[in-house]
């Protein structure tokens, strides 16, 4: 578990996260705490993608379709066994299933990465345009009609293996909050193992980890279904903040978000996405409550603005600049102390060490 | 007979939807390599431009034809300068920023006229009849449209000393400016007539589908998958993906209904790049355009 160790800053992170959990119900108003709930799915939702484009390079641009199946298979399971214990389960297998089934055909296919970008998002539309369809008593799966356009209610949450203990709006709060959390301890770990170290170094560079004798498509099928699964479950509390899933979740605008979250965030990071998705849509959703700027048009600016002017994102870009910053002033500590002992010398020491 | 006449004839009119959507998505893929993201767009402007000119008194005919390639040309060449040229041989910045491009024109056409347009058009030439069955004039019409655009834009490509040029510099761009080509010219030329194509498109659907601000959105997934099965021959590329999987939809549509029809249009695209990765015109006719 030498991972585990190394992992220092994410457990302050996860510190601080535990913290926040537990003050927010007596800062924060009732009605905040049931919205943050499918934030936090979202976050999820950000999460995976990070971990997905961040860590193993593969443009997954629509990460938004596992978050909608886990959401639909949610709904789903929970109205037909009449519970979500094994619903959850079962949200996160399919969404998982549904990963590797694409997955294999576009990993063993060998196709390139913008390619693959392109099909994931045409995935995401389809099931967009095919789940709008599905309105009438006709189109159900077991007892659970899919509702077309209008969606389907999401059952809510009960404490495991008791279906008559629903939890509370405070509760799933809880809930949702603390699967944050260890998730992002999970994709942390993830990262830092063997099996996240090769994926790190495809999407480096994938030829060179292939002459290595490592199996880049099973590598890249395997953080991808994983990265399925866990936006699958952010899927699972954003329905239940919701109280209802929709086509929605598959429509472009909201793939776009979470490109748009990660981007801002950082690619790289995992924390990075995550606190963007709260910051996005705080402003969201305060520009929907205005009608001066449309808040498509606002997005797409932030976006070009991102690409062009900072295409790390904002947590990379201001890690490196305390780190140069950092960096500067250790420099000009040891020049001067180098000036006091030989005041000659000192300045040439430090212009090669500055080059570097 | 009737029927049969009338059901190969709504397929090729699938078929020909399909590739009139994509062909300007493929010119912009297959000369510049560029996957623009903000295609839906572009053909969602082009619908606009008709609407607004004819409530505005232009003949309709004028809109199509004329004014939608114009606008959305000239839309595509001030894009292409203030964006695109500074992303080239960055292809996943491309996507990004085009992504961008496309929540920012949808933004700013809900602000100008709305979430929903007030009025739409009605297709022109009324209906034509097959024996018992009808057919709507505006569908044949936009079949043999397509067919002109495609020769249209073969014969430039292949014909006039723009389109060798324009095929030179994609092929070997540093090459083609030590000949003397400015390239940035050509790529200007080149997305401007993407844009253009697409803007006509869009200009020729609108009475049709009608137009709304997030229209893109239906057209972009059916252009994209086209495209991209294809692979990077523009034309060749473009016919042969549209005729598969055009024709599949048109099949299993006729005989399911509509829903069903895009899934297939999906899952054979999807199969087909199992198989050949680099599309159809990366395994069979490479040497076309």
């Amino acid at each position: 578990m030498r991972e585990l160790r190394e992992m220092k800053a994410t457990w302050i992170i996860a510190a601080l996260g535990v913290l926040f959990t537990f003050a927010a119900p007596s800062i924060l108003e009732l009605f905040t705490i049931i919205t943050l709930a499918q934030v936090i799915g979202l976050a999820i939702l950000a999460l995976s993608l990070a971990l997905v484009w961040g860590f193993g390079g593969i443009l997954c641009f629509g990460q938004t379709a596992f978050f909608g199946v886990g959401a639909y298979a949610y709904v789903i399971a929970a109205v037909n066994f009449g519970g979500s214990t094994w619903a959850v389960l079962i949200a996160v297998l399919v969404a998982a299933a549904f990963a590797a089934i694409l997955g294999y055909f576009v990993f063993y296919g060998r196709v390139s990465d913008v390619y693959l970008a392109v099909i994931t998002l045409t995935v995401t539309l389809i099931l967009f345009s095919l789940i709008r369809r599905t309105s009438g008593p006709e189109y159900k799966v077991g007892n659970a009609l899919l509702g077309g356009f209008n969606g389907a209610s999401a059952p809510p949450l009960n404490y495991p293996w008791d279906v008559s203990a629903f939890m509370f709006p405070e509760q799933v709060f809880y809930v949702a909050m603390i699967a944050l959390i260890l998730v992002y301890i999970f994709c942390s770990w993830l990262v830092r193992t063997h099996f996240g170290r090769v994926c790190v170094a495809i999407r480096e560079n994938e030829d060179r980890a292939e002459l290595l004798a490592y199996d880049t498509r099973l590598y890249k099928l395997g953080i991808f279904t994983i990265g399925a699964a866990i936006a699958g479950l952010g899927g699972i509390f954003f329905c239940i903040g919701v109280s209802r899933v929709t086509p929605d979740v598959f429509s472009l605008s909201q793939s776009a978000l979470t490109i748009i979250w990660v981007i801002v965030g950082g690619r790289g990071t995992l924390i990075g996405p995550i606190l963007a998705t709260f910051a996005l849509y705080y402003l969201t959703s305060t520009l929907g409550s205005q009608s001066v700027l449309n808040t498509n048009l606002v997005l797409g600016t932030i976006l070009i603005i991102f690409v062009l002017g900072v295409p790390k994102g904002v947590v990379p870009a201001v890690s490196d600049w305390i780190q140069s910053r950092r960096g500067r002033k250790a420099l000009r500590a040891r020049e001067r102390r180098l000036q006091r002992r030989r005041p000659s010398g000192g300045q040439n020491v430090g212009s090669t060490e500055g080059a570097e | 007979m009737d029927l049969l006449v009338s059901i190969i004839l709504q397929i090729v009119y699938v078929i020909a939807n399909l590739a009139l959507i994509s062909l300007g998505l493929a010119i912009i893929f297959g000369m510049m390599r560029v996957i623009n993201l903000a295609h839906g767009e572009f053909l969602m402007l082009g619908g606009y431009t008709v609407v607004v000119a004819t409530n505005n008194g232009v003949n309709i005919w004028v809109a199509i034809l004329i004014l939608s390639p114009l606008v959305v040309g000239a839309i595509g060449v001030i894009v292409e300068r203030l964006l695109i040229r500074f992303l080239y041989g960055r292809m996943v910045d491309t996507l990004l920023a085009t992504w961008g491009l496309s929540l920012l024109f949808i933004g700013l056409i809900t602000s100008i006229f709305g979430a929903s347009t007030a009025t739409t058009i009605s297709p022109p030439l009324g209906v034509v009849t097959i024996g018992e069955y009808t057919s709507s004039g505006y569908e044949l019409f936009l079949i043999g449209i397509t067919i002109l655009l495609f020769v249209a834009v073969y014969l430039v490509l292949k014909l006039t000393t723009l389109g060798l040029v324009a095929r030179g510099t994609m092929q070997n761009a540093e090459m083609a400016s030590a000949l003397g080509v400015s390239t940035s010219r050509i790529y200007m030329l080149t997305f401007g007539l993407g844009a253009a194509v697409s803007g006509f498109a869009g200009g020729l659907l609108a009475p049709i589908t009608g137009v709304l601000p997030t229209i893109g959105t239906v057209y972009i997934a059916k252009a994209f998958i086209t495209v991209i099965s294809g692979g990077a021959a523009i034309l060749a590329g473009t016919t042969s993906a549209s005729i598969l999987l055009g024709g599949l939809n048109g099949i299993i549509s006729f005989v399911t209904g509509p829903t069903l029809g895009e899934v297939a249009l999906l899952l054979a695209a999807i199969i087909l790049l199992r198989i050949m990765p680099r599309g159809i015109t990366g395994s069979i006719f490479r040497k076309s355009i």
